[in-house]
């Protein structure tokens, strides 16, 4: 089990890391050449000023039409994606690993906080699963591969939880924590999770052509 | 005129020559050839990552009038027709059938009005409209497009005008037509070709075909305004532009660039249009890029805008304002399009005693229905578009229980569009053009 651990946390976190910040900068690059070369009336578009008032009106919670149409799904989508995102970061056992291998370190939220973020996540996970399952529009355009993206999420913060807690023993938990955190990470570039990744690119053009062209407002 | 559609409740099996001709010369080889080149010699990282970071959320889906109107069934929300075509496509690497291509035209012409509303409902700003548009564009090179709308783009090429108005047909009605205005203001003029004018007025090929009251009207209006302008005799006076809507870009770039050409030929300063929004969305935004101008060569200015530059310089006498409460419909094209909606809210209350809004409005109202070419495929399709936009009616009616009498709809598709609807749902409203009051209510020249 230690040498199972020792090397998830060792040689594959770096496989993990590499093919995560390696597989942003690959789509990022791949992006940006294929609207050079084939769509590079793009850049002709992009307008900062309607690019960030795109973007900010999406990432305030009811900063937007649908949002305020849909406020409980609006508060769980907010919630969630900022748990997802703040909790791995400011995680103390997080900094203090990062400190332990790299002499590096920061502020950290409180083990309560990050415990009660991680039930966020995971009842996020749950809210979209049945969201999916129940809602005849979202149904529909199912594929299997939406559940498996939903699952690679869910799966660390399921795991980390109960390494915490040492519910059904720990060493196991805590290995099958590391394996999945690290297979999100790798996951983000190359499934539809790089909706992380390109969402700020697809949402200011669509600000721009809202602002510059259309003249109106896309939120 | 056509039969009233609430008789034709009986749906019969549409049969679309332009679909089932189109279809049976398709082999597999040729659709996979063919979708392919599309998607990787026409498209790039638009489609490619719009496709990666739709996360399938379904947020799209309460965005559109199909969805709202067909109880919520999900095959016709935004994401469910980008699922039922192009994912498809891209998912089997082109091989699908050719009643798989029927379907998916039938989807992306009859189904969509490219409308726009639900890129205003997507968290991430995808362009569902590109979407449905590229794959109008497979159908168009494998020959797949209803028969109707084809045949306005075999029109375009062949005429330069959706209408097949022939050559001398054209400068013919408009004499007539300033004939007749002569018989009421015998100064009145309608100067063709004009070098030098400030202006070019152009319109959509169905005025001198059918509405030629409407280029009455203008005449008058500019007669009144005092404006210099002109028509143009030959070529390049037509705006509209079906071929965008069946996918046919060479053919859209032809008659934009004709259009432009006739405005720098005649020197003119502006291109004002009448009251039509896919023809704005044609020289405005996408012909104009097809032909790899940014914006347009020749600045492009809408009947509302038009309308509103008068009245604010008080250029159009008004002799009483209109007496019958208003409600105001947004086009598509020119309001989530063009940006025009406070502008047209200028020019209805300086026309109309009471405007009602409808419910959504500006750049949030429902479309018509009837705009992206969807009534362009015809009759045999006029049901299902009407059916499938209940939720204007409800808001048609809702208007009118505030008290609104009259629709004023700057726009001649959503005019159309809506005079099926208000037919079929017994809404007894009249529709109008800003023009149509304005003749009405202003002062008329000498």
């Amino acid at each position: 089990m230690n040498d199972i651990y020792t090397f998830v946390s060792g040689p594959l976190a770096w496989v993990a890391f590499i093919l995560f910040i390696g597989g942003i900068i690959y789509r990022l690059i791949d992006m940006f050449l294929q609207v050079r070369k084939k769509e590079p009336f793009i850049f002709t578009y992009m307008s900062l000023k309607y690019s960030l008032r795109s973007i900010l009106h999406w990432i305030t919670p009811f900063g937007t039409l649908n949002w305020r149409r849909n406020p409980i799904l609006t508060i769980v989508t907010f919630a969630f994606h900022l748990c997802l995102f703040l909790s791995p970061i400011f995680l103390l056992s997080h900094v203090t690993l990062w400190e332990e291998s790299w002499n590096i370190n920061w502020w950290t939220l409180p083990d309560g906080v990050t415990d009660v973020m991680t039930l966020i996540v995971i009842a996020g996970c749950l809210f979209f699963l049945i969201r999916r399952l129940t809602q005849r529009e979202v149904q529909f355009v199912t594929y299997p591969s939406d559940y498996l993206i939903l699952a690679i999420v869910a799966a660390p913060f399921v795991t980390g939880f109960l390494a915490y807690h040492q519910w059904f023993g720990y060493p196991i938990m805590m290995t099958l924590h590391v394996l999945t955190g690290e297979l999100m990470l790798v996951a983000i570039p190359f499934t539809r999770l790089s909706h992380m990744i390109f969402s700020p690119f697809t949402r200011a053009y669509m600000g721009s052509e809202f602002g510059v062209i259309r003249k109106s407002r896309d939120y | 005129m056509a039969e009233p559609a609430e008789k034709q409740e009986q749906e019969a099996k549409i049969v679309d020559e332009g679909l089932e001709v189109g279809i049976s010369r398709l082999t597999g080889d040729k659709i996979e050839k063919v979708i392919n080149q599309v998607l990787t010699g026409e498209t790039g990282a638009r489609l490619k990552t719009y496709v990666n970071t739709c996360v399938h959320c379904g947020l799209c889906s309460e965005a559109c009038h199909f969805y709202l109107s067909n109880d919520k069934n999900p095959r016709w929300s935004p994401v469910g027709k980008v699922k039922q075509t192009i994912w498809e496509m891209i998912r089997s690497k082109g091989r699908v059938t050719p009643e798989f291509i029927r379907e998916a035209t039938l989807i992306a012409q009859t189904e969509c009005n490219l409308c726009r509303r639900c890129m205003q409902f997507c968290p991430f700003g995808i362009d569902i409209a590109y979407l449905i548009a590229t794959v109008r564009r497979i159908s168009h090179k494998l020959g797949v497009t209803p028969r109707y709308i084809q045949d306005t783009a075999h029109s375009h090429s062949v005429t330069m005008n959706q209408m097949w108005v022939k050559g001398d047909e054209w400068p013919d009605t408009l004499q007539w037509q300033e004939e007749e205005a002569r018989g009421e203001f015998p100064k009145l003029r309608i100067p063709l070709e004009k070098e030098g004018a400030d202006i070019m007025y152009s319109v959509i090929a169905p005025e001198p075909k059918f509405q030629a009251q409407l280029i009455y009207q203008a005449a008058v209006i500019m007669e009144a305004a005092g404006v210099n302008w002109t028509m143009p005799a030959d070529k390049g006076w037509d705006n509209s532009d079906m071929a965008m809507f069946t996918g046919d870009n060479e053919i859209m770039g032809r008659i934009k660039r004709t259009h432009f050409e006739t405005a720098t030929r005649l020197r003119v300063k502006r291109i004002v249009m009448g009251e039509c929004g896919h023809a704005f969305r044609s020289v405005y935004d996408t012909g104009n890029r097809w032909l790899g101008w940014s914006h347009p060569p020749v600045p492009i200015v809408h009947a509302i805008d038009f309308f509103y530059e008068l009245l604010k310089d008080n250029r159009i006498p008004i002799k009483e304002k209109f007496k019958d409460p208003v409600t105001l419909h947004d086009p598509c094209n020119v309001i989530r399009g063009g940006g025009l909606m406070e502008k047209s809210r200028f020019v209805a209350n300086a026309l109309c005693e009471t405007v009602i809004e409808m419910n959504p409005n500006r750049e949030y109202n429902y479309c018509c229905a009837a705009g992206g070419g969807v009534i362009n495929c015809g009759p045999p399709y006029k049901l299902k578009r009407v059916k499938s936009n209940r939720v204007k009616a409800e808001q048609l009616m809702e208007a009118k229980a505030r008290g609104a009498k009259v629709i004023i709809s700057p726009c001649h598709n959503c005019h159309s569009g809506l005079k099926d609807i208000k037919n079929y749902y017994d809404i007894h409203m009249d529709i109008k053009f800003f023009s149509d009051i304005i003749y009405k209510i202003m002062e008329k020249p000498e």
